[in-house]
């Protein structure tokens, strides 16, 4: 462990709250790559702007990652002072950005996800996690919508946007298996009513993934095998370049106010 | 945000013939403070200076993105990271309601992105600096954005009604900015050594290129009279300059910082603070091209424009197949 | 392929309910689908807005300056238009 770092006593509670925190933190960071470099100005707003809900996603889950740990670490302890291996995220959410088409399609393999997910979890018994719930919901619905508007217009666009995105699917499907990942951990917490059962979305999910798909011309790719270990830490060697660069300051002038 | 006084126009080099009874109509109507809607008539150099003036504006607010969004991934704490996104995506913004107050002009998107890709336009000489430590970001916002909104806010009662109204929006839009590199000055500080090191390193590189974002001194500035006639600009370069040291001076003594200037000294007689002399050698350079991040700046902008064409024209192609397919 | 020229659209947005869409600005779009979204991420990030429309500008026809006088200086005259000019009674009271 990196020195400085914090040490978390992960709970099936507190780990179920970090892990989807730490996607919706490490997605941010991801659009957030983006800024001034968007193919055109009008996305530039629209790549920010779901950076900026994701973001502010992550704060609100791991403000009550805190609350419920009770150790006294607050967002940003979580966000900077935990190395990779402490990470909970999907592998999918810090695949790099690669090209526009790429960045679409990661955001919308995991929108489609995440906006059933949290229209579930409003029914959440802990009232915090309903209330994120209630907003999140709201804020990935327009995610979906804006990316399956974009997967259309580049499947059927010209014959590079397609090569493009099939490419991009092709790469990016074998991580959405982890979307649907439980562990004891995070049944637990499912059967207290706290959190939901990711395999009650899968149907969701893919018909929302066939439905846009089939509208741009694309065919659902093969099920194959599916990667996972980012819920444990088993990260791909992307997320370390990712958190070195975000944790640069905290790490290099420890202890410090910003 | 950002405009600046750059290099004059060749509005009096290409006089059209227009009739002299026509132009003094307009005059009339400029002084008497009626704003100019984009179908009226206006005398073609009137339009060639609102167009390269307000095309410089957006093209620094899209470059302007540049330097401060160096630092988004590196920011600090969740905080700063969500405010410095939402303030360089305003920037964006920003940019985007100027090319269409300069579209409404008669010029298109397309010819004015063009210019800056080509090098032919120009764009704020400040953001040609390097943000090189996170003080760089809390100094831009106080500093560079303060410059900015002493610039901006005379232009909100600007002659041409679409570069006023924009200016407006962008001025409410911005009232957060500088506060948000005021806070980030005042947290560093109140804290380490090493901070408040890095807090005054910041001030050092940026006092005097902000001081030169407000163009060149009066004495040498060619053609200013032509756009103060025709209430474009409502005060002259040095005037806004000396409001702004005016401004900056007590806020930099509050933070307990020094600025880079041994000559600056309170004059009683005037009211004012005296500043030291510019180097305007350093501000010629820097508008040529010589600047320490002219050329990064440009690789960037065109690669971010040469990167997205496909992706344009993806969705042009969708746009022209869906109308024929709803045709059919 | 020569960069395509990608059209632009007029944006007006109703601010709350009650008042009616207000012109707010334009923006570059390929389509009416992106052009409303472009709209929601560019004139509505602080909550300005209720409803968004969105015009091809093309789309628009505009009086011609020119034709002031002859399009707006005849109703200057027609004062019976207007309440005031009508005499009532103070005692009458409010009408």
């Amino acid at each position: 462990m990196a020195s400085g770092s914090i040490r978390v006593a992960e709970t099936p509670f507190v780990s179920y709250l970090l892990r989807r925190a730490d996607d919706a933190l490490v997605l941010g960071h991801r659009l957030s790559e983006w800024c001034g470099h968007a193919p055109m100005m009008e996305e530039e707003m629209a790549l920010a702007n779901m950076g900026l809900d994701l973001i502010g996603q992550a704060r609100a889950l791991y403000g009550h990652a805190g609350a419920v740990e009770a150790a006294g670490h607050d967002e940003d302890d979580f966000a900077y002072l935990r190395d990779e291996r402490g990470y909970r995220n999907l592998l999918l959410v810090e695949q790099r950005n690669g090209d526009f088409a790429r960045t679409i399609v990661r955001q919308f393999l995991y929108a489609a996800f995440a906006e059933p997910y949290w229209r579930a979890m409003m029914a959440s018994r802990d009232a915090t996690l309903a209330a994120i719930a209630a907003k999140a919901e709201k804020e990935m619905t327009y995610h979906v919508r804006h990316c399956a508007e974009w997967i259309v217009r580049l499947g059927d666009g010209t014959a590079e946007s397609r090569t493009r995105t099939i490419a991009a699917l092709t790469d990016l499907w074998p991580f959405t298996g982890e979307l649907f990942e439980v562990d004891e951990g995070d049944r637990a917490v499912i059967a207290d009513g706290i959190g939901i059962d990711p395999e009650t979305l899968r149907v969701p999910w893919r018909r929302t993934v066939a439905h846009v798909l089939a509208e741009a011309g694309l065919e659902v790719p093969k099920e194959g095998f599916m990667r996972n270990g980012g819920r444990i830490g088993r990260h791909s060697e992307h997320l370390g370049h990712l958190l070195a660069e975000m944790q640069y300051l905290q790490r290099s002038m420890p202890g410090e106010n910003w | 945000m950002y405009t600046q006084a750059l290099n004059a126009g060749p509005e009096a080099a290409e006089r059209t013939i227009e009739d002299a009874a026509i132009l003094a109509r307009f005059q009339e109507r400029i002084d008497a403070e009626e704003r100019i809607e984009p179908n009226d008539f206006m005398p073609a150099a009137y339009r060639k200076t609102l167009i390269r003036q307000i095309s410089q504006h957006a093209h620094s607010e899209i470059v302007g993105m540049l330097p401060e969004g160096n630092w988004i991934t590196r920011a600090p704490s969740l905080r700063r990271k969500a405010a410095l996104l939402a303030k360089v995506q305003d920037e964006c913004g920003h940019g985007l309601y100027l090319y269409a107050a300069a579209e409404t002009l008669g010029v298109s998107r397309e010819e004015l992105i063009d210019q800056l890709l080509s090098g032919k336009a120009k764009y704020s000489s400040i953001f040609n600096y390097p943000t090189l430590s996170w003080a760089d970001i809390g100094a831009i916002g106080w500093l560079v954005d303060g410059a900015a909104i002493m610039n901006q806010i005379p232009l909100c009662r600007c002659s041409y009604g679409p570069y006023a109204r924009a200016m407006i929006r962008v001025c409410k839009e911005e009232s957060f900015h500088q506060r948000q590199g005021y806070e980030i000055m005042l947290a560093l500080v109140r804290g380490s050594e090493a901070q408040r090191e890095m807090a005054q390193d910041a001030l050092n590189r940026w006092w005097w290129p902000c001081l030169m974002m407000f163009g060149p001194p009066d004495a040498d500035s060619r053609h200013s009279e032509a756009s103060t006639r025709w209430k474009i600009k409502r005060f002259s370069n040095d005037e806004l300059r000396q409001k702004f040291v005016d401004a900056t001076v007590p806020q930099a003594r509050y933070l307990g910082l020094t600025i880079p200037d041994p000559d600056l000294r309170f004059n009683e007689e005037t009211g004012h603070w005296d500043y030291g002399a510019i180097d305007w050698e350093e501000f010629r350079q820097v508008i040529a091209g010589n600047g320490p991040c002219n050329a990064d700046r440009m690789a960037a902008r065109r690669k971010a424009h040469e990167d997205g064409a496909w992706v344009r024209e993806a969705a042009c192609a969708h746009a022209a197949k869906s109308r024929v397919r709803a045709a059919a | 392929m020569a960069a395509a020229e990608i059209p632009l659209w007029e944006v007006f947005i109703r601010s709350r309910n009650g008042l009616s869409h207000k012109h707010v600005g334009s923006l570059h779009a390929p389509d009416a689908t992106l052009a409303l979204q472009a709209a929601r991420d560019l004139y509505t990030r602080r909550g300005e807005g209720l409803s968004i429309w969105v015009v091809p500008s093309h789309a628009i026809t505009a009086s011609d300056p020119a034709d002031k006088g002859m399009m707006f200086e005849p109703t200057a005259s027609k004062i019976y238009r207007h309440p005031t000019f009508y005499e009532v009674p103070e005692e009458v009271g409010h009408m």
